[in-house]
């Protein structure tokens, strides 16, 4: 593929959903006149300058933005090289960068007359954060999570009960995240009418992997800002894990033509990275279509979705936002893996030196985060996005931990 | 003329209408699906649509979802199931439509998918994950194959799209009957006949109906005006009520049931 030029980088996608070759829509016939509905009503949103009053007014009294860019010093001094500081979406309320979405298409889901929503969660946080949206709009809320994750991420099946809404543990495939969207999507085909469905990454039909990123931005447009203010210039390089790839979106987005910015996304490298032990798409797929855009994505020859596995339940997904996509083929971005073992080590080296309890998707962009940082020199800087806390993990780290004795 | 089109005409100028049948390629396997396809021609079926299993089926309910979960179980592929066409091809007038996800399509390559499907005997396809504006170049390809592209037409589509819809479409158009996924229904939802009176108005192409289509009368109600009747969740569970009895036996059931099914249609 040719090389962009980098002053157009960021001026996608085009009206059709393409971030280069990728997006797209590729969903069934009765899906598109809600997708075109959501388009005409993002385009007035954007034009209406009290819904980003609104919204905005929510993310500083509601969700507690801007979430802080905290220098990690004891961390830094440990691993020796350059600063690490971490972007604290940890922080937001509901523990994780996902609200900064569920907020933006609730409100849309308001505008647009709906009295529902529905969504897909993997490790519970876009469960939670979308449940969260529907308690604050009253609006009624249902979840459709894989019957593995519903084990794995108990805390989170809990809290969303809490707050009201409905959690469907999905049996079908490999009850996880995929087969979550899929029932996600099973339920918005028939009731599409009165429902919106906030898809909780920057995957989908267009306009979604759009809309999220442009949800998610505040993350970078912040992390920009505080590095100029706190470290006095722009980073050296920023690290997101990336397994729909939101966070990792939203923290690089705003610094995609800032381009001596190092912008590294970090998949899940499972078990071991042979088809079916990982979930890492960039890294070891090629492009196809899943759930409704064209990006890479791990298949078998047939174009059957394979098996992914991740220690993660959030990284645990074969398919990738088409953004990702287009910035890796534009080079912009580099991607790479951190295994299950590294992310579980790494978990436990922030909980030991700095007091954090990370989640295991966080935990996988630190390990990538310490390793950069141990290469380079002492006056450089690296943005880590700890995207969510770990609370929700305490349990599967105690057993995998457990297990390894 | 193409196969497809020619059934169309032939039943057109009898003023009768097509018992359209969804059957999964592969379910339980291959062999029941060569027992299938000859059966549902003996029973009046004039088109067969040929599901190809895929992973992640977002448009089908629970009964097709499972088939195709069970046909992948067994390692069933689609170069598999070309091969069983093209060996029956010869012994079947009927006309044969592969349903398929672009995603399989995409992955083996949209020229060669179309050419190896065309070789095999397929007439035409569907393409349920493919919406209007993304079926420009597939259609090319299907068309200069010498075969037939259906899109479909869904409830919430608003009027001047069903006719770029059906424009866009060759053999025959699909109305999806509900909002919804695939699957049997007590009743066929209301205002279905206006919409298809609406539709007869703007389109010559033959008109299929499908999604929740399952007893004689709704195929009655259905052909009253439209030229085809789809037929999937219920043909597809009746294979599954006699999964292990052998594909004989699974033919001769399904074959009763397509029988009972022909009784709905227009022109019988």
């Amino acid at each position: 593929m040719s090389q962009t030029p980098s002053a157009t980088l960021s001026a996608v996608p085009d009206s059709h959903g393409r971030f280069g070759q990728f997006g797209g829509v590729y969903v069934p016939e009765t899906l598109i006149a809600a997708l075109h509905e959501l388009q005409a009503e993002y385009d007035k949103a954007r034009a209406d300058p009290s819904f980003a009053a609104e919204l905005e007014d929510l993310f500083t009294h509601y969700v507690g933005r801007a979430t802080p860019l905290y220098h990690a010093k004891r961390l830094t001094r440990h691993v020796g090289g350059a600063n690490i500081w971490l972007k604290r979406e940890d922080l937001a309320h509901t523990g994780a960068h996902k609200i900064n979405n569920t907020l933006g298409q609730a409100l849309m889901t308001v505008r647009m007359g709906k009295k529902r929503i529905i969504a897909e969660t993997g490790a519970g946080q876009h469960g939670v954060a979308t449940a969260t949206a529907a308690a604050l709009l009253g609006l009624d809320c249902e979840v459709y999570m894989g019957s593995e994750d519903v084990r794995r991420q108990r805390p989170n099946v809990v809290r969303m009960g809490l707050l009201g809404a409905k959690v469907v543990a999905v049996e079908s495939g490999s009850k996880t995240l995929k087969d979550a969207t899929n029932e996600a999507m099973r339920d918005w085909m028939g009731s599409v009418e009165h429902t919106h469905y906030i898809i909780g990454s920057v995957v989908g039909p267009h306009p979604f992997p759009m809309i999220v990123r442009d949800f998610q931005s505040v993350i970078g447009r912040e992390a920009r800002a505080q590095s100029l203010t706190q470290i006095g210039r722009l980073p050296d390089a920023v690290v997101a894990c990336v397994g729909g790839g939101s966070n990792a979106a939203g923290i690089f987005y705003p610094f995609i033509e800032d381009t001596k910015v190092k912008l590294i996304g970090v998949e899940a490298g499972g078990r071991a990275m042979t088809q079916g032990d990982h979930a890492a798409p960039l890294a070891a797929g090629s492009p196809g279509v899943l759930h409704g855009s064209l990006s890479y994505v791990l298949q078998d020859p047939d174009g059957q979705t394979a098996d992914v596995h991740s220690i993660s339940a959030g990284l645990d997904y074969p398919g990738v936002g088409p953004e990702h996509s287009y910035w890796k083929d534009a080079g912009r971005v580099a991607y790479t893996t951190s295994s299950d073992s590294d992310a579980l080590a790494t978990f436990q080296l922030l909980c030991k030196y700095e007091g954090i309890i990370p989640a295991l998707e966080s935990s996988h962009a630190l390990h990538h985060g310490v390793t950069l940082a141990r290469s380079m020199p002492a006056d450089r800087h690296v943005v880590v996005n700890l995207s969510g806390r770990g609370d929700k993990d305490v349990d599967e780290v105690i057993r995998l931990l457990d297990a390894r004795k | 003329m193409n196969r497809i089109e020619q059934i169309f005409a032939d039943l057109r100028s009898a003023d009768r209408a097509a018992l359209m049948p969804f059957i999964t390629a592969g379910y339980p396997d291959l062999e029941a699906t060569a027992a299938l396809l000859p059966a549902a021609q003996a029973a009046g079926a004039s088109i067969c649509e040929l599901g190809i299993p895929f992973s992640d089926p977002i448009a089908d309910g629970p009964v097709i979802q499972a088939s195709m979960t069970e046909a992948l179980r067994h390692g069933c592929h689609p170069a598999d199931i070309f091969a069983m066409v093209r060996g029956l091809r010869d012994q079947l007038d009927l006309g044969l439509v592969a349903m398929v996800s672009y995603s399989i399509v995409f992955r083996i390559g949209v020229k060669k998918f179309v050419a190896d499907a065309a070789d095999a005997g397929f007439d035409g396809f569907i393409f349920p994950d493919l919406p209007l504006e993304e079926a420009d170049a597939v259609n090319r390809v299907v068309h200069d194959a010498g075969l037939t592209s259906t899109l479909l037409i869904a409830p919430t589509t608003p009027d001047d799209r069903a006719v770029a819809i059906a424009k866009a479409s060759s053999g025959f158009v699909y109305v999806v009957a509900r909002t919804g996924i695939t699957g049997e229904r007590a009743d066929l939802p209301e205002g279905l006949t206006a919409r298809l009176e609406k539709l007869r108005g703007v389109t010559d192409l033959p008109i299929a109906v499908g999604f929740g289509v399952s007893k004689p009368e709704h195929v009655a109600a259905v052909t009253s005006v439209a030229d085809a009747a789809i037929v999937g969740s219920a043909v597809v569970r009746r294979i599954t009520d006699h999964l292990h009895e052998g594909p004989t036996k699974i033919a001769e059931h399904v074959g009763a049931f397509l029988s009972d099914l022909h009784t709905g249609l227009r022109g019988n």
